[in-house]
């Protein structure tokens, strides 16, 4: 529920529906059977840079991701948001094409991994330096309200509890609420940013405080846990949507994995691992799924061997294909071209 | 009736609101203030809904125009001081200028930077950033240093497709006039030879142009003709119209107020010499500001930028070589 009371009109509009939890969780799946893919192909060498993973993310992303509407809305998503990507409806082939470098792919091997995105269909692609994917977004919509085209339109990203230290979190985020834009932001508290846990990050009891003080709605949802997401995300997308301004959502998980693929996590202690925020939650969502009869197990055995094989189809396709050639590379980052004439004084001439 | 350097920025922004409607303009205090220094006096009157006072936010405030660019318009964007682009710096050189190199999504964004030392501003509202910006692979770098230029090459930097930054100098603001708007009208990417000569080429940009012509006239008592060469924009650099010039006179000095280690003089005296050496008849000279923080009171700060006396001194020494 809403932290904040001030906003209450535009609340419970939003009930979640089977449709919306069985597609979320569908693309839940995806990202796990595609990262662990990912994952072999970077221990096996295939994968150069990194492999950054979403595990126990999912959850959080997808929904986020299946409560935007592609064509209309804007997803700036962030390092382990590979679920919300397909649920945006990015295809496989994008992501399994940019971590092998094919130029085919949208980023044509000049940047790779989780760097990736299609901005002129409402997907920007995300640069390293965190938070600075706030203030674009806001700027996409503001640019939107300038074309008369924001009525409906809801821009959504991710972070991590790290990137709540940043200047750019908080600039984006104040310019968000004072211009009152539907921008929903997702802090993903997976305990540790990298390596450094929340008590060397923020001395605030709880990151969703923060909503308050800049005059934002702000939400904590248990991210372990799919049904509370769809309804707490949900809603918050939901409510951007109708006009409510920015929606500061916390959802509270662990990483399961490293920061990335070359780092084995061993920071995070056992008591962590083991407890609430440990558990994994693609098996809760199934046991969720299954006990309020929205999916049968034979359905979701069906759904998995099927997304085995489409990441296998994207992982093959995207092998088979070219690689930059650097002697074909053109080698300018502007697309103006310059005149190269001398110029000369009239006196001269 | 004359119009000054501040006249013509705020002259281009006008035309360019009427024009095209994908521009806007964002900055702090620019809507009904009209800006630190008035660039943008009136216009929040005149196109309602298109001039926005931004937040204390340089990092938000690229950061926005980059998203407002993607989405197909034309965003403005004021930095109140050159040097406050620095908390922007990530925005400008991670974001706006990797995006197209990266996406093949280019980003129309202009970033006004009003520039460069007055007496009295001291070290944190004096810098110029021109060569920083320049270094960066995806930008467009201006320094325009005629009344003419800041208007054509403010309206011609929009139109371009790729970041721009516009790096106007605050010290021409009001000191610079002119009969008229208009001019040469050289595109984007051409240098102008602004006084022509025979016996050493300095090439100047910005408010140096002006200092360059002073100690040309001083040296013309003494029977030297100095060329003067304006880069009008550091990136592109126009090294055809330099290397052009040093065939003719024989003789380089490369000046700007930016601090000394590396920069526009060190890329222009490293590329003529690259590319023309045969040409020189003597050894390069670069000239440029102290390697200290712009200091504040009228007397230091003076002397911490290349003067009409430091010039002539280096041509001197130029020319007796």
């Amino acid at each position: 529920m809403p932290a904040d009371s001030d906003t209450q009109p535009f609340a419970s509009g939003w009930t979640i529906d089977r449709d919306f939890l069985r597609s979320t969780f569908r693309s839940m799946l995806s990202a796990r059977i595609l990262e662990n893919k990912l994952s072999s192909l970077y221990k096996a060498g295939k994968i150069v840079g990194g492999v950054y993973l979403g595990k126990g993310q999912e959850a959080v992303s997808a929904t986020l991701g299946t409560a935007l509407k592609q064509g209309t809305d804007i997803f700036a998503p962030l390092i382990r948001d590979q679920a919300g990507r397909t649920a945006f409806g990015e295809p496989l082939i994008d992501c399994t094409r940019t971590y092998l470098g094919a130029v085919t792919g949208p980023m044509r091997g000049r940047d790779g991994n989780i760097h990736r995105g299609r901005p002129k269909d409402g997907m920007p692609a995300m640069i390293s330096h965190l938070g600075a994917q706030l203030p674009l977004v806001a700027g996409m919509l503001f640019a939107r309200r300038l074309k008369g085209q924001l009525p409906g339109v809801v821009g959504a990203t991710c972070v991590g509890d790290g990137a709540t230290s940043t200047g750019a979190f908080h600039e984006g985020l104040n310019f968000a609420a004072v211009e009152h834009l539907p921008l929903v932001v997702i802090v993903a508290n997976n305990q540790f940013a990298y390596s450094t846990p929340n008590n060397r990050q923020f001395a605030c009891s709880d990151l969703v405080d923060r909503a308050r003080g800049y005059g934002i709605t702000g939400y904590s949802v248990d991210g372990t846990d799919l049904l509370a997401c769809a309804n707490v995300i949900g809603e918050a997308v939901h409510r951007a949507r109708l006009g409510a301004g920015p929606q500061l959502i916390v959802a509270n998980l662990l990483r399961l994995s490293g920061h990335g693929e070359h780092d084995d996590g061993s920071y995070v202690p056992d008591s962590l691992r083991s407890g609430h925020h440990g558990r994994d939650c693609i098996e809760v969502a199934m046991r969720q799924l299954v006990e309020n009869h929205i999916a049968t197990i034979e359905e979701i055995l069906t759904w998995q061997d099927e997304t085995a094989d489409a990441v296998q189809r994207a992982v093959a396709q995207a092998q088979q294909e070219p690689l930059p050639d650097p002697y074909r590379e053109s080698w300018t980052a502007l697309s103006t071209s310059f005149p190269t004439v001398p110029n000369t004084h009239p006196a001269l001439a | 009736m004359s119009v000054t350097y501040i006249d013509a920025i705020r002259e281009a922004q006008e035309k360019l609101l009427r024009d095209d409607p994908r521009v806007f303009l964002y900055g702090q205090d620019i809507a009904t203030f009209g800006g630190a220094f008035k660039a943008t006096k009136g216009l929040a009157d005149a196109f309602p809904g298109r001039v926005f006072d931004a937040p204390i936010s340089e990092d938000a405030m690229i950061g926005m125009a980059v998203g407002a660019a993607i989405e197909g318009l034309r965003p403005i964007v004021e930095m109140q001081f050159a040097d406050f682009s620095s908390i922007a710096f990530n925005q400008i050189v991670n974001q706006a200028a990797t995006h197209y190199y990266r996406t093949g999504v280019p980003i129309p964004l202009t970033v006004r930077l009003p520039s460069g030392g007055t007496p009295g501003s001291g070290p944190f509202h004096s810098p110029s950033m021109d060569g920083i910006y320049a270094q960066y692979p995806g930008l467009i770098v201006l320094t325009p240093a005629t009344v003419s230029d800041a208007y054509h090459m403010l309206i011609d930097g929009v139109a371009l497709d790729d970041p721009v930054i516009y790096c106007e100098h605050k010290f021409l603001y009001r000191w610079l006039k002119s009969k008229s708007i208009n001019g040469d009208h050289l595109p984007i990417g051409q240098a102008r030879i602004t006084r022509p000569g025979k016996h050493a080429t300095v090439v100047a940009y910005s408010a140096m142009v002006h200092e360059a012509v002073r100690a040309a006239d001083r040296l013309a008592s003494d029977g030297w003709e100095i060329e003067v060469v304006d880069l009008r924009s550091v990136k592109p650099l126009d090294i055809d119209t330099v290397l052009a010039s040093v065939a003719r006179t024989g003789r380089l000095l490369a000046v700007g107020e930016a601090f000394p280690w590396g920069g526009v003089t060190a890329e222009v005296i490293s590329r003529v010499t690259e590319e023309g050496f045969h040409l020189l008849d003597a050894p390069p000279l670069r000239l440029n500001a102290h390697d200290t923080p712009v200091p504040y009171h009228p007397k230091l700060w003076a002397a911490h930028r290349p003067t009409p006396e430091s010039i002539c001194e280096a041509l001197r020494k130029l020319l007796s070589f």
